[in-house]
């Protein structure tokens, strides 16, 4: 037991370098291709909810129906397929088709992007469809247009409520980002994979790995449940008792119990 | 008196459903227009029509003599003439009661923040919700909330106020206020129509009452004629029933 310790020790000692180059090689994959996602699926949840023409065989209509035919086959498409197999396409693909060798980092982070944007859409789809009509029809009775109401009154409410799904999202990428070890990029997994085939410590190597691993999901997720709360605000709210929107006044507990008519000068 | 809405054979239909059929009628500057009818006589179609939150399925509405379902391009504009009062109050849930009344003038105005807030400001205290600026929706009461819609419909300045049953969602203890509020601005000279199931509030404000019945208009007129003097027979019926 004690040798099987100080083996793994060794392995720190000599490899760190290399396993904190494939960690933040992992991480930053992640991250890019998390938040790259998170918008692809925001701009698409806007496209697919844009209201159709009233006036039927309009142009509006017939392009609006392409365009979410051309949605929802992106969303098959990459959800349907693993993601292991989109990098060996796409990696592979697209030198031959377009005569350009992609940067394998690049190619990494497209991937990841392209395959969380397309389960984001549906998870940012179902968000929007779970906002209260009411929100809809207030923005449009003050005169905003779809984009406006999007931006200002829908999409605000559609982020806080799909968070903890994007936190799965996050997670998952951080893992399976080790799938693009069959491209050669040089995450995590990858170069413990060098270090435990060249020294044959697999399981030394790669119990290092996963405590890494662990360390880096847990600290995103404990990241986005910060910004959870940070979005809800704070429970309690100021009565002002001027008419200035200073920060002035006593605060009050839930507002729940004031029913009673405020009057001019402040009740307290 | 000026026109500002004008509707003519206005119909809509929900499918094989018809809920408005041919109606006709105008509002004019500075008044007061309660619309009342048991449920499910197309009232709030209605209203919803005149704001577009339904698309009418025949007829024309003209916005001070202009045709609004010809000419497209000014569908935005129009509606932030018509303001709308919501039964839900539908107030935006991510936004404080500030910003509730700030973000209409900024985005669809253009107005200046400072601006903006001036008039916030200055409707929020018609309303007496001035020193709840920083609350959340769901922290007012349904009240509240509903005085805070109020002054969001009036920030943007419009024309019209449009009310569709503002006090149906309230306990019988806050449709006090909110109507104490609607009573003070019709005595300032805004144009208001009102969906409403308080009769009370009709006959008192109005200054003209049109009472519906199965999608069409079927008596019109003074708050006496229609209290105390109803013509028609569904008219009388409706009314000893409330």
């Amino acid at each position: 037991m004690n040798e099987f310790f100080q083996k793994a020790i060794d392995l720190i000692q000599i490899y760190w370098p290399m396993f904190l180059r494939g960690a933040w090689t992992t991480l930053y994959i992640s991250i890019i291709g998390t938040v790259s996602g998170f918008i692809i699926g925001l701009l698409m949840g806007i496209i697919r909810t844009i209201p159709g023409s009233k006036k039927k065989g309009s142009i509006k209509g017939f392009l609006l129906k392409i365009i979410n035919f051309l949605i929802s086959a992106y969303v098959e498409i990459f959800r349907g397929t693993p993601m292991i197999v989109q990098a060996m396409v796409i990696y592979y693909g697209i030198p031959i088709v377009t005569g350009y060798q992609l940067d394998k980092f690049a190619a990494a982070m497209f991937i990841v992007a392209v395959n969380t944007g397309a389960y984001m859409s549906e998870i940012v789809r179902g968000g929007i469809v779970s906002i209260d009509k009411g929100q809809f029809e207030a923005a449009h009775a003050i005169g905003m247009n779809h984009v406006q109401t999007m931006v200002h009154v829908v999409l605000p409410q559609v982020i806080r409520n799909i968070l903890p799904a994007t936190g799965n999202e996050f997670v998952i990428n951080i893992k399976d980002t080790s799938v693009l070890n069959v491209i050669a990029v040089t995450e995590l997994f990858y170069n413990t994979n060098s270090i435990a085939s060249s020294n044959y410590l697999y399981f030394q190597a790669f119990l290092i790995a996963s405590v890494i691993y662990f360390v880096m999901t847990f600290t995103i997720t404990r990241i986005l449940r910060f910004i959870e709360r940070k979005i809800d605000g704070p429970s309690n709210y100021v009565i002002l008792d001027n008419q200035k929107p200073s920060v002035k006044g006593e605060v009050m507990g839930s507002g729940h119990n004031q029913v009673s008519l405020p009057k001019k000068g402040g009740t307290k | 008196m000026s026109e500002v809405i004008s509707v003519s054979h206005l119909s809509k239909s929900f499918g094989d459903h018809h809920v408005l059929r041919d109606i006709d009628f105008t509002v004019n500057k500075g008044e007061v227009v309660c619309i009342i009818g048991s449920s499910g006589s197309g009232k709030s179609t209605l209203l919803r029509c005149l704001n577009l939150l339904e698309q009418p399925s025949g007829g024309e509405i003209y916005y001070k003599g202009q045709s609004i379902l010809q000419d497209k391009h000014n569908l935005q504009e129009y509606c932030t003439k018509m303001g709308m009062v919501f039964q839900q109050f539908n107030l935006f849930n991510n936004h404080n009661v500030l910003n509730n009344c700030l973000i209409g003038q900024t985005t669809v105005l253009k107005r200046s923040k400072e601006e903006a807030t001036n008039v916030t400001m200055k409707y929020l205290d018609v309303v007496g919700m001035s020193q709840y600026i920083n609350a959340k929706p769901s922290q007012l009461s349904g009240g509240q909330k509903q005085r805070v819609a109020i002054a969001r419909a009036l920030s943007m300045e419009p024309d019209v106020i449009l009310f569709d049953e503002p006090t149906s969602a309230l306990d019988p203890e806050m449709v006090g206020e909110v109507l104490k509020v609607m009573k003070d601005l019709a005595e300032t000279g805004l144009t208001m129509l009102v969906v409403t199931h308080e009769m009370g509030f009709a006959r008192e404000v109005a200054d003209r009452v049109v009472f519906m019945d199965q999608g069409v208009i079927v008596e019109e007129g003074t708050p006496e004629e229609i209290f105390e003097n109803p013509k028609e027979g569904r008219t009388k019926e409706f009314l000893k029933r409330v």
